[in-house]
């Protein structure tokens, strides 16, 4: 191995990965007073030159359907960048008899610039839900532990809703929503038939001006980047406040390899593969806060061996990697016949849904544990790729005909998403492939993964409940799915929710956990995980918000602990 | 070739104007839409008459694909035709980058013409208007496979085409006008829903 550079700096904390928990932690640091260096493995973001916001697919080459064809499907190549299923050079391996399936995104901002937007909280029992019903394990926290640092953050990314009192779904500090779309009122009176809540969704997107970032222009386009900032991004709202205190000092191009333990038994530092020269490099610093993404976090435990770790640092407990959890996913979808009659009308909004169905059968028994959330889309949409592909293969024939009928049922569309909690299982973790490195020479991940019968059993309900809210509005539900084969009850394969979580998990037990309430490492001191890694559960609620939240606290802990000296 | 970008400037200058001019539905100012017309594709909105040097495709082949295109999406009394919206183009450049596309569209065409062969003694093109809907209405429909399973193949051929000529359709300026999508703009208020008109 060529020389390694070393930097004789010693900055506080180096923070590896700059998305949502990393993103908070260098924010929250630096304007603590800390010296942070930041590991990104990405290029640096530019929102005019990367983001395709307001274009239309006629001026891509590709129309929106990627070299070859390969983005058709639901992300396109309007995707904000850099974000993908699989990474030339950088592969991870599934076990024989599973397909999870990882999504990574390598640029400034990682996933948060492409996410949904929704910021939902977990309610209280959901931090206590292995008391409950004796599946799984309780949070070492409580929702009143947390409820501080989901207002902090709420009231600083800006998220719009309404406050119902709904106990599952707590309320937060919101902005107002914006109007219903037709589809949404539809779906609202279906609901309101059938007693399920359906409420204003929740989404960290500007309604009104906030911290110097425009309020939303209602382009529907928010998966593509947003220029103004008015959707919440990471790279565009935290990293920008971290920078200007002048004491974060943003490395990209950096894929972190190790951890570096001192013989003190705690991290000094962090070796990394400068990506344009391929050559290692290594800054040095008094704590390490790990916010990779959660299999990515989980991965660098993993490679950073020593003799006090041989099985990967602050795995004593071998949970590193352990309890993955995805969301259950289940999607389907319908005609509205009463739609073909609406005039043309824009119906683009914000990019999601502006009503939604939350968890609302926690007040009796049901045969699966736990819930699940419902997202709407559908409705007259910006035509792209794939748009008539339902119709083609139901109706098929040609010409004048195939014309006309698009043009009826254009706008008629409406899709439910369900989107629920995992129970975590033992077939379902990630590990060290003991064969393959990538590209930087770094071992990659193999991923073991299994839905249980809970699973199966929710998605089967999801699909039975999409079913009558279409029905009830005198719709026909289109969406077919088998009891059994690759996609049970039209159950999505481990991971493509990207809501992958728990590989690091918390706990009062350092034998059963990986980490403290303040996302602390139970064995090393100076070493925090502040990504997904960190949850416990995967509630029926979306975790980016929670991983801010507790990124945020996480982060004050710290700094208390090093101006007390103890780290 | 990437999109236009659109800059903030841009966008706090539309809803400045909008704060003047008061109408709700303000589009991107003048200046923002002559850049992004500069920096559309020089090839799309195809001249049918073979200016256009396929990628891929053979010269026939090519000229057998512009007439499927034509034939699942004509003209009619609202829009121009999948020609129009350049069709043709858009599926060569996919199955130029794409090794599936070029043996399902590429093996396709060959098989249509083999087909008419058969039938008519004469490639696709050399049919008659009137061989060629006796042609399409077979494999346009999955239910003839099922009497004939020697049209299964071109079934399958042709729902690819017929697919991605709406895709390519309905992409274009014409096919969105076609479909009267109002958005991809940038508005002060989101409107909501129009009232819904009685039956």
């Amino acid at each position: 191995m060529a020389q390694v550079n070393r930097s004789p700096k010693v900055y506080d904390v180096c923070v590896i990965g700059s998305g949502a928990g990393g993103g908070m932690a260098a924010k929250i640091l630096t304007e603590g007073g800390l010296s942070v260096v930041m590991l990104e493995a990405g290029p640096p973001l530019n929102p005019e030159k990367d983001f395709k916001m307001l274009t239309w697919p006629y001026e891509l080459e590709h129309r929106g359907a990627g070299v070859g064809g390969f983005a058709r499907a639901r992300f396109s190549e309007f995707l904000a960048p850099n974000g993908a299923w699989t990474i030339e050079g950088e592969p991870y391996t599934s076990a024989p008899g599973s397909n999870f399936q990882w999504f990574r995104s390598r640029i400034v901002g990682g996933r948060t610039n492409h996410w949904g937007r929704i910021a939902l909280r977990f309610s209280p029992i959901d931090f206590k839900s292995g008391t409950r019903d004796g599946l799984g394990a309780d949070w070492p926290i409580t929702y009143e532990d947390l409820a501080p640092y989901y207002d902090h953050v709420e009231s600083y990314i800006g998220v719009f809703g309404t406050r119902e009192n709904i106990s599952s779904a707590p309320d937060g500090v919101f902005l107002p929503p914006p109007k219903p779309r037709c589809t949404e009122l539809l779906l609202k009176k279906a609901c309101d038939k059938l007693n399920v809540i359906c409420i204003p969704s929740r989404l960290a997107i500007l309604t009104r001006p906030l911290n110097g970032r425009l309020a939303c222009h209602y382009c529907g386009q928010c998966g593509r980047g947003c220029v103004t900032e008015s959707n919440f991004s990471s790279s565009q709202v935290l990293i920008p406040p971290a920078m200007k205190t002048g004491k974060l000092n943003l490395v990209t191009g950096a894929m972190a390899r190790e951890i570096i333990l001192g013989k003190d038994g705690k991290a000094q530092g962090v070796s990394y593969i400068d990506t344009a020269t391929r050559t290692e490099k290594r800054v040095n610093a008094r704590a390490v806060v790990v916010a990779a993404s959660a299999c990515e976090s989980a991965r660098l435990l993993l490679n950073s061996k020593s003799p006090l770790f041989p099985d990967g640092l602050a795995n004593s407990s071998g949970t590193v990697g352990r309890y993955l959890m995805d969301s259950v996913g289940s999607d389907g979808f319908g005609i509205l016949p009463q739609l073909e009659k609406m005039p043309p009308h824009n119906h683009d909004g914000v990019g999601g849904m502006h009503m939604y169905i939350p968890w609302w059968k926690f007040d009796r028994k049901n045969d699966f544990p736990r819930g699940y959330h419902i997202e709407f889309h559908g409705g007259r949409n910006m035509p792209g790729v794939g748009m008539f592909d339902h119709l083609c293969h139901r109706e098929e024939g040609y010409g004048v005909q195939l014309k006309q009928r698009a043009r009826q049922v254009y706008g008629t569309y409406v899709g439910l998403s369900g989107r629920g909690e995992m129970i975590p299982n033992p077939d379902s973790y990630c590990e060290i492939d003991p064969d393959i490195v990538d590209q930087w020479g770094i071992p990659v991940l193999r991923f073991h993964f299994r839905w249980w019968e809970y699973e199966l059993r929710q998605a089967q309900d999801m699909q039975a409940t999409f079913r009558s809210i279409i029905e009830t509005m005198g719709g026909e539900y289109l969406t077919k799915t088998a009891i059994d084969g690759k996609h049970p009850f039209g159950i999505s394969e481990g991971g493509r929710i990207i809501h992958e979580v728990g590989t690091a998990r918390m706990g009062p037990d350092p034998k059963t956990s990986v980490l403290n309430g303040y996302c602390q490492t139970h064995d090393v001191k100076n070493v925090f995980v502040m990504d997904g890694a960190p949850l416990v559960t995967n509630p029926d609620k979306n975790p980016t918000l929670t991983i801010m939240a507790l990124a945020w606290r996480a982060s004050e802990y710290l700094l208390s602990e090093a101006g007390k000296g103890n780290i | 070739m990437s999109g236009p970008s659109i800059s903030r400037r841009d966008i706090l200058r539309t809803l400045a104007i909008s704060a003047v001019g008061g109408s709700v539905l303000q589009v991107i100012p003048a200046e923002a839409a002559e850049y992004v017309h500069q920096m559309v594709n020089k090839e799309k909105a195809a001249e049918p008459s073979g200016q256009y040097k396929p990628k891929y495709f053979s010269a026939h082949q090519y000229a057998t694909l512009v007439s499927l295109c034509d034939a699942i999406i004509p003209k009619d009394a609202t829009s121009g035709s999948a020609l129009e919206a350049g069709a043709p183009e858009f599926i060569d450049l996919l199955t130029s980058e794409n090794d599936q596309y070029q043996l399902r569209l590429g093996g396709g065409l060959l098989w249509l013409d083999s087909f008419c062969a058969d039938r008519y003694n004469t490639s696709y093109l050399g049919c008659t208007t009137g061989q060629r809907k006796e042609v399409l209405d077979l494999i346009a429909f999955r239910q003839n496979a099922k009497k004939d399973g020697a049209l299964s193949q071109g079934v399958a051929f042709f729902a690819l085409v017929r697919n991605l000529t709406c895709d390519a359709f309905y992409t274009s300026k014409i096919g969105i006008a076609d479909l009267q999508y109002i958005g991809n703009t940038a508005v002060r208020d989101f409107p909501g829903c129009p009232p819904i008109p009685k039956t």
